[in-house]
């Protein structure tokens, strides 16, 4: 592997794959969505609406209701309501029975959920359809069971729920983040007010009419979409037991700032610049693949994804060539068609924010590499980028970007590599790709991070506990660990 | 605790200095402030030091110095050293109890105070190896995987004692907090800080790593917010029903997105003033992931 | 096949720098080449370039020269209901058949292949093996498909299986060697990884999956790992490839998603029967049916196409 006969691989085939456009013709768009409270769609109070529009297309979908305080208030009374009426008095076994169904019910409804999920956010209908949805309603189906099963989930103590919970979800994953939130909420005796994102508020909309439809006492789920503004107001509403909030790390400290001295509770899942770590003795191309799907997935719109990557300086001119070649069979293009690998970027200001940072790491002096595919000329893109050459020092090495590029640094030692994965105030995710056991389990437990993938990258599942270290939040989501942030302990 | 020679015939007796306890030593404040022993007056040289924002800086660059020792040595040697504590304690038990009879204390509360003490210091030192057994997990994931969680640390983490329950207050402030590996500065009780100063000397003697437990004295007004706003600590532990202490505390906590806990016990002697759930308040999970195939 | 090399001596490789492979990564990696979805022109495209890289094989203790002969008469004659399709690669018979098939298939371009060193086993003396090769090449056959020594190669004794590799090449003269690992007794892919590399550099024209004979025969995760080894070896070394996954390979659908592991690994210059080929001996009919469902609009049943 060390030396190279300067042979390249030419991609450059005849052979194309033709358009492969998903289906749309089961999915109805309605011209306007209205804010569900109490178990019906409502206008807002003061009639205002919002686009939200096709990244890859930038052209509207429909409008959606934009919560004021006042409708807040209202989702928040229901919910209230809800959870001293009815939620906190049926027996567990029958809240668990209503979240199976609703995880039917996305399962039946999983392809529509799928192109709606990659027309309003712009993720390739492959993820949607293959991991998005299936993902969301196995989380239900998980939850679901834990319903009337938590006295074994917390030994020497009997859990009781909380109250209302608040929840505010980002952009990157809509449904599945909006699943994540609900089902343990659920499970655990919560009622709830979910905000969605702004700029991809319809599979949330979309599963309020399955809770709707499968019978979920009216108010138990309030789902308020609108901006930033909604979220603060959910986060200062007195009646709010508990806050869960997945975003920005400095969003996290604000609604961290609000809350103090008030009793509610609060989890907060934040941002990451996760170290992805390759010694010599990986599995080369496998590790090169997790590279790609750690800052690839999702168009690099992942909290945990494998933004800085770290290649052992014996290998670093093979991965790179290896990584070169494989981000040239990239397919960057229309979010439905189901060959698509990298959709579109979610908004304009998100693709300005990327393009920023770009430019920062040219100017800070990092070899910039980017696949040489073509994207459409309408709507949000960013071929897949790489910067070699990279330092610490740089702040495309500091600072989540968020998108689809990936900073390169070489090291030299084991202690070199942990040292630098841990320089960072971040601690949500790693990765380590070595075929050695000891290392690996030497590297798992010295790097500072919530989630660590040994071999692999930006695996998840709804039995496994998700969340970070340090600036990365707090609070696990998923799995047995997931189900704390929303009890009291007597 | 300075007494007087009764009359020419008596030596006179040697007074303790009250010092602070950082990175295993006993140094006086940088500040060079004390202030008196409160309801010492037949002591007027009992003083004792008014910490600045600078042993705080101090005590946590020792503690974050000791962080790795301390969190990568075994369970069963923590546990040990916990016990250790215990046993140092017990055979200085009636130096602690004095010290709390002048505090106001009955004898009778005294001697039940260090001795709930010293069984608290038992108690977590048997969950050293067990906490992790109790609330870590093999996940069942779908794909071909191994997927485990479990507990490791926070890190670096700030302690504000309970003001009333000078001993066994701050031992069941501290000891959940390195039982599960982490290392803390501690804001002993301002009004009763001797059971502290002496609890730094039970530590010294008992083998734990210099910097894992940093004891200082002061003022909680003036301190708070540094306990709170340090970007090098990881969690905060609150012990007290102040709202504005609290809403400081937390507000200066989400500088660097603290874990904080916040605690009031009026009574310690209770059981619910102990348990694994108090360990876990300062530890994160750690989820792993790792292919299963050859 | 553009490098002569069989006046040099091949050197062992240094085996330790073979890259290590995870076989969940690998999995992962094939799940994503099967989630292409491949329609219209290039479907129709990738299953004609399907049919041209096909070895239609018959390796069975019962064949006789007339069972040969039909065979190669299909080869030529895939569906002469649609003109316009092009012929298959080969035809893979035993050694004793090779004088058959190639009188069968004349001056059409279709190759012989042959297999030949004690298939499927391999269990002979080397000199057996040699003769065995000679023979087969005497006979006329284009194409030499060995099997390895398996019993060797898990023993360790890799210098064995390369020494025996090189031979057969040599007595290949100018006919191509297909080297088969039989992956499905090998056990991990760090083994077929390394049985590839030492193929590769003892001399082998195409690395082959398997007999045939042994399950599991080829799937797509392993003709991957193989597939990245020529990319390695091609990288390093400048010399060209070729592979062959036989056995287990009977749907077009299936046959679709190799092609598209095999552009997405390789690219363009493998895409030829010249570097990649089908050990298959129902595939291509079921290729016509769907190029004739591509072309018709109707669904198809095999009582249509010929069973030779």
């Amino acid at each position: 592997m060390s030396t190279s006969s300067g042979s390249k691989i030419s991609f450059d085939t005849e052979w194309e794959y033709s358009p492969a456009p998903e289906s749309t013709s089961h999915v109805t768009i309605e011209p306007q969505y209205e804010l569900f409270i109490n178990g019906e769609f409502v206008a807002p109070q003061d009639g205002t609406y919002f686009e939200t529009i096709n990244p890859a297309t930038e052209t509207a979908i429909t409008k959606v209701a934009a919560a004021g305080d006042g409708d807040v208030d209202l989702a928040i009374r229901a919910a209230r309501a809800a959870y001293e009426d009815s939620w906190s008095k049926i027996s567990a076994s029958e809240r668990g029975k209503y979240m199976y169904r609703i995880a039917r019910v996305i399962q039946e409804r999983a392809r529509e959920f799928a192109v709606v999920e990659s027309l309003d956010g712009g993720k390739p209908i492959r993820e949607s359809r293959d991991v998005d949805v299936p993902l969301a309603a196995a989380h239900f189906f998980y939850y679901a069971g834990w319903a009337d099963k938590l006295e074994y989930a917390f030994p020497g103590k009997a859990p009781a729920s909380l109250g209302v919970a608040g929840q505010i979800i980002p952009w990157n994953f809509p449904l599945l983040m909006a699943a994540w939130k609900i089902a343990p909420a659920l499970a655990t005796g919560n009622t709830v007010v979910l905000k969605p994102a702004e700029t991809t508020p319809l599979t949330a909309l979309l599963l309020a009419e399955v809770i709707r439809d499968a019978g979920v006492p009216a108010g138990v789920v309030n789902i308020v979409t609108g901006e930033g503004s909604t979220g603060a107001a959910i986060v200062d509403h007195p009646g709010i037991d508990k806050i869960a909030f997945t975003g920005s790390t400095e969003v996290g400290k604000i609604i961290q700032r609000a809350v103090a001295g008030s009793p509610k509770k609060y989890t907060l899942e934040l941002g990451g610049k996760a170290a992805n770590i390759v010694f010599e003795d990986a599995a080369i191309d496998q590790a090169v693949e997790g590279i790609v799907n750690g800052i690839f997935f999702n168009q690099g719109h992942v909290c945990c994804a494998g933004s800085r990557l770290f290649v052992q300086e014996s290998v670093a001119e093979t991965v790179i060539d290896k990584l070169k070649d494989r981000i040239e069979k990239l397919i960057v293009g229309d979010p439905l068609d189901k060959n698509t690998d990298i959709g579109a970027i979610n908004s304009k200001p998100q693709l300005e924010k990327i393009e920023e940072y770009i430019r920062i790491g040219e100017a800070e002096g990092a070899e910039l590499y980017q696949s040489g595919c073509a994207v459409p000329t309408q709507g949000f893109w960013c071929r897949p980028t790489l910067f070699l050459n990279t330092s610490q020092s740089h702040r495309i090495v500091q600072e989540e970007i968020f998108g689809p590029v990936l900073a390169v640094q070489t090291f030299r030692t084991v202690s070199e590599g942990i040292e630098k994965a841990n320089n960072t105030p971040y601690g949500l995710s790693g990765g380590v790709w070595t075929d050695k056991g000891a290392k690996i389990f030497h590297m798992t437990s010295k790097i500072r991070a919530g989630v660590l993938w040994a071999n692999t990258f930006n695996k998840f599942d709804p039995s496994s506990p998700f969340g970070g270290y340090k600036e990365s939040g707090l609070g696990r989501e998923g799995g047995l660990h997931g189900l704390m942030p929303y009890v009291r302990m007597e | 605790m300075i007494e007087k020679a009764k009359s020419t015939s008596q030596r006179l007796p040697v007074a303790k200095t009250y010092k602070i306890y950082v990175n295993g030593k006993f140094p006086r404040t940088e500040s060079g402030r004390t202030y008196p022993l409160p309801g010492s007056r037949e002591d007027p040289a009992a003083n004792i030091c008014l910490c600045s924002r600078k042993d705080f800086r101090d005590a946590v660059v020792a503690a974050r110095a000791a962080v790795s020792g301390w969190s990568g040595s075994s369970a069963y040697l923590r546990g040990q050293i916990l016990y250790r504590i215990a046993e140092m304690l017990e055979g200085r038990k009636d130096q602690f109890v004095s010290e709390l009879v002048r505090t106001g204390l009955t004898k009778r509360v005294a001697a039940k105070e260090v001795a709930g003490s010293i069984d608290r210091l038992v108690y977590y030192a048997g969950w050293s190896d067990k906490v992790q057994q109790v609330f870590s997990s093999v996940n069942p994931v779908s794909s071909s995987h191994f997927n485990f969680s479990m507990l490791e640390p926070t890190g670096v983490v700030s302690v504000i004692a309970p003001e009333e329950s000078a001993l066994l207050g701050l031992v069941s402030a501290v000891a959940p907090v390195i039982v599960g590996g982490n290392t803390c500065v501690v804001l002993s009780s301002y009004t009763k800080p001797t059971s502290a100063i002496s609890f730094g000397e039970v530590l010294h003697a008992s083998d734990i790593p210099a910097g894992v437990v940093n004891l200082l004295t002061g003022q909680r007004k003036e301190l708070l917010e540094h306990f709170a706003s340090h970007m090098d600590v990881n969690a905060a532990v609150y012990y007290g029903e102040d709202s504005d202490e609290i809403q400081s505390l937390q507000e200066h906590a989400a500088l660097n997105v603290k874990r904080v806990a916040i605690r009031s016990h009026s009574d310690f002697q209770k059981a619910s003033s102990q348990g694994p759930y108090h360990i876990l308040d300062t530890q994160e999970v750690k989820t792993t992931w790792h292919p299963v195939g050859i | 096949m553009t490098t002569s090399r069989k006046t040099e001596t091949p050197a062992f490789p240094d085996l330790s720098t073979v890259p290590r492979v995870d076989r969940v990564g690998v999995e992962e990696r094939c799940a994503r080449f099967q989630t292409r979805s491949i329609k219209k022109e290039s479907k129709l495209y990738a299953l004609n370039l399907v049919l041209s890289m096909i070895d239609l094989t018959t390796l069975e203790g019962q064949d006789t020269p007339g069972k040969v002969s039909q065979l190669c008469y299909k080869a030529r004659h895939l569906h002469d209901a649609n003109p316009g399709l092009p012929h298959v690669a080969a035809v893979c018979v035993y050694p004793t058949l090779v004088r058959t098939a190639r009188k069968a298939l004349g001056d059409s371009g279709i190759h012989v292949a042959s297999v030949a060193t004690a298939f499927p086993s391999g269990l002979a003396s080397r000199e057996v093996k040699l003769r065995e090769t000679r023979f087969a090449v005497d006979e006329g056959a284009d194409e030499i498909d060995m099997v390895i020594s398996r019993g060797h190669f898990l023993a360790g004794d890799y210098s064995y299986v390369f020494d025996e590799i090189a031979a057969v090449k040599q007595a290949c003269g100018e006919s191509h060697l297909k080297v088969i690992l039989e992956t499905g007794e090998l056990s991990t892919f760090d083994n077929v990884r390394r049985a590839s590399v030492l193929a590769m550099h003892a001399g082998a024209n195409f690395i082959k999956t398997s007999t045939g004979k042994v399950q599991p025969a080829a799937t797509l995760p392993v003709t991957f790992v193989m597939l990245q080894a020529i990319r390695d070896y091609y990288c390093k070394t400048g010399r060209m490839v070729g592979m062959k996954p036989a056995g287990g390979i009977s749907k077009a659908k299936l046959s679709i998603q190799y092609l598209v592991m095999l552009r997405e690994t390789l690219g363009k210059d493998w895409m030829s029967p010249d570097w990649f080929r089908f050990g298959a001996s129902s595939l291509a009919n079921d290729v016509l049916m769907q190029i004739m469902k591509q072309q018709t609009g109707a669904y198809q049943s095999l009582d249509y196409f010929s069973k030779d």
